[in-house]
C-alpha cells in the first residue's frame, strides 16, 4: 500500500485512514456530516493526491487524445479543462478523467502539452491502454508519482487560497486553470475544478512542496476554520450532485450514453474508441439508464441492491447510496429500464427483506453553488 | 477505547449485559460504532418476536455503510431503546457516543441463559479486535 506525500500529516491530525486504490488514506478526521457541512458552508482541504496524472507531449499529442477519449479535445483551448471519458471499444468505460491543455512554453514548435488527470484505481490499466493507442508522434509521461493534489473546496476556497497568491482567482472560471507562484512555490497548477459542487480549486504541485502548500492553506484558513476533509465526505459530497464514480456508477460494462454521459459523448467529433456503438445507441435508444433517485425511507441504499417496479419485478440495481448530510434523507445512482428512467417514476430498493419507496429524480439533489 | 469487563462480547461486536436472571440489555461495542461512524438510523422491528442465537434482529444505518443486527443468545425482543428512535426526535449517534450506556439497543429476555457461556469476556474480545 503507498501512502500520499501527506501521510504524516493525516496521521498527526489523528484521521482514520483506510485502503482506497492501493493508497493509504484519510476517510475521515472529525465525522463526515461535520466535515460534509463544512464544505458545503464554508471551507474544506482534500488530499487527493492518490489520483494519478499522465502527460501526453507532442506533435500529435491531440491525435492520441480525440481516438482515446469521448468528448471533443480539440476544443479545449490552453488553460482549459475538460471532463471527459475512455471508452472501451465494446461500448464501456476504461475510466473518466478530466483533459488539461498545459502551456506550451517546454514544447517544440508544432507540439502540443496535455495533462491526463485519472482515477487511483485505473492508473495502471490507463496508461495500458493509452500506450496500446498511441502510434502517434507523442510522448506518454506518468507524474503520478511526483504530483501532490490538494482539493480546496467550498463557498470560502477563493478568500482563502487568494491570502496565498498574486494570481486573480475570482478571474479563473469554472473549469479552467493556470501555473503560478501559491505560498511561495513556484508552479503550482491551480484549477477551478473540484468533485463537490461547492466550488473551489484543485492544486497540483510536485510532491516535495506538498507539506508546505498543506500548511499554508491551513494557515490562510484558520479565521474561516478551515477543516481537512476526508475520503468518505468526498463520496456524499459528490453523491449529492449525482456525479459517477467509477467503478460504482460507471465501469466497463456500462456506455456513458446509459450513464448520462452524453454531454460528454461527442460522437460528431470523428474517429474514437467505440464511436460507431454510441451513434448506435443514440439513434435507437438504450435499454437502461442511470437515474437518481430519493428513498421515502429511513433505510439507505448502497451498492448492488435490486431496484424493483412496483409489482416487485426486477428493473436495476442500485450503484451508489448514502445518507444525504445536506437533506437527511437518504438518496442513490442505479441503472434502471428506460420504462422507468422518468422523473416522478415509484420505484422499490430491496435492502435485504425490505423494500424501500423511492422516487426517480433528477440530480442534482441538492443546489450547486 | 473501552471494554467494560461485566458485559459478554460476540464476534458480530454486540455486548450483552446481564439484569437479573434472564432479562439482558444489547448492544454494539466501543470498536463496532467507532468502525461504522455516525449513525443515521436504527431499524428494530422485532420488538416481541422470539428468535434464535444468531438471527438477524435489526439494522444500523450508518452515512457510509449499512450493518445488521444479530441475536447474541436467543430469546424475545421485550424493548426497542426508544431514546434511539429518531421519529421520536430522539437519536441514533447515542451509540455513538454511549454505546454501552444510553446508546443500549434491545432489552430481550434469554431462553437459554447458558448460551452466555459461549460468549467472550472483555479480554478474549479485545484480542479478538487487535
Amino acid at each position: 500500500m503507498k501512502n500520499t506525500p501527506l501521510n504524516d500529516k493525516h496521521l498527526a491530525l489523528g484521521a482514520r485512514m483506510a485502503e482506497f486504490a492501493g493508497y493509504n488514506m484519510p476517510i475521515s478526521y472529525s465525522n463526515i456530516k461535520d466535515e460534509h457541512h463544512c464544505v458545503r458552508t464554508n471551507v474544506g482541504v482534500f488530499d487527493v493526491s492518490h489520483m494519478g496524472e499522465f502527460i501526453v507531449k507532442g506533435k500529435e499529442a491531440l491525435d492520441l487524445i480525440q481516438l482515446v477519449t469521448s468528448n471533443d479535445a480539440s476544443k479545449i483551448e490552453i488553460g482549459q479543462a475538460q471532463y471527459s471519458c475512455l471508452p472501451n471499444t465494446d461500448g464501456g468505460i476504461v475510466d473518466d478523467l478530466l483533459v488539461y491543455r498545459l502551456a506550451e512554453d517546454n514544447c517544440a514548435e508544432g507540439e502540443r502539452a496535455y495533462m491526463l488527470v485519472v482515477n487511483a484505481s485505473n492508473i495502471e490499466k490507463d496508461w495500458n491502454w493509452i500506450s496500446k493507442h498511441n502510434s502517434f508522434d507523442t510522448r506518454l509521461i506518468n507524474i503520478s508519482d511526483q504530483t501532490a493534489l490538494l482539493a480546496v473546496q467550498g463557498p470560502k476556497a477563493d478568500e482563502v487560497l487568494q491570502k496565498l497568491t498574486d494570481i486573480d482567482l475570482s478571474e479563473l472560471a469554472y473549469y479552467t486553470f493556470t501555473k503560478g507562484t501559491m505560498a511561495g512555490i513556484d508552479n503550482v497548477l491551480i484549477s477551478a475544478t473540484g468533485y463537490t459542487g461547492s466550488g473551489g480549486f484543485e492544486l497540483y504541485v510536485d510532491i516535495k512542496n506538498a507539506e508546505v502548500l498543506w500548511d499554508a492553506v491551513f494557515e490562510a484558513g484558520k479565521a474561516y476554520d478551515i477543516q481537512p476533509i476526508g475520503l468518505g465526505a468526498r463520496d456524499t459530497l459528490r453523491l449529492e450532485m449525482g456525479y459517477c464514480l467509477y467503478g460504482n456508477d460507471i465501469t466497463d460494462e456500462t456506455s456513458p450514453i446509459e450513464a448520462g454521459l452524453g454531454w460528454i459523448t461527442k460522437t460528431k467529433k470523428g474517429e474514437f474508441n467505440s464511436r460507431d456503438i454510441f451513434i448506435k445507441q443514440r439513434e435507437e435508444g438504450v435499454d437502461r439508464k442511470l437515474v437518481g433517485f430519493k428513498v421515502e425511507d429511513r433505510r439507505v441504499p448502497r451498492h448492488g441492491y435490486g431496484i424493483e417496479d412496483l409489482e416487485g419485478n426486477a428493473i436495476g440495481e442500485v450503484t451508489s447510496g448514502t445518507q444525504s448530510p445536506t437533506l437527511d434523507v437518504p438518496i442513490g445512482l442505479g441503472y434502471v429500464q428506460k420504462e422507468f428512467a422518468a422523473p416522478g417514476t415509484e420505484i422499490a430498493v430491496v435492502a435485504g427483506k425490505k423494500r424501500l419507496k423511492a422516487v426517480v429524480q433528477r440530480p442534482p439533489f441538492v443546489e450547486k453553488s | 477505547m473501552e471494554f467494560p469487563e461485566n458485559l459478554k462480547y460476540t464476534e458480530e461486536h454486540e455486548w450483552v449485559r446481564l439484569e437479573g436472571d434472564n432479562i439482558a440489555y444489547v448492544g454494539i461495542t466501543d470498536f463496532a460504532q467507532s468502525e461504522l461512524g455516525e449513525l443515521v438510523y436504527i431499524e428494530v422491528e422485532t420488538v416481541g418476536e422470539t428468535l434464535e442465537q444468531g438471527d438477524e434482529f435489526g439494522t444500523v444505518e450508518a452515512v457510509k455503510t449499512t450493518s445488521e443486527l444479530y441475536m447474541p443468545v436467543s430469546g424475545t425482543v421485550l424493548e426497542f431503546n426508544s431514546k434511539l428512535d429518531d421519529s421520536e426526535g430522539d437519536d441514533p449517534t447515542l451509540v455513538n457516543s454511549s454505546p454501552y450506556g444510553d446508546g443500549w439497543i434491545v432489552k430481550i429476555e434469554l431462553s437459554h441463559p447458558d448460551e452466555l457461556e459461549d460468549l467472550m469476556d472483555a479480554e478474549a474480545y479485545q484480542a479478538s479486535i487487535a
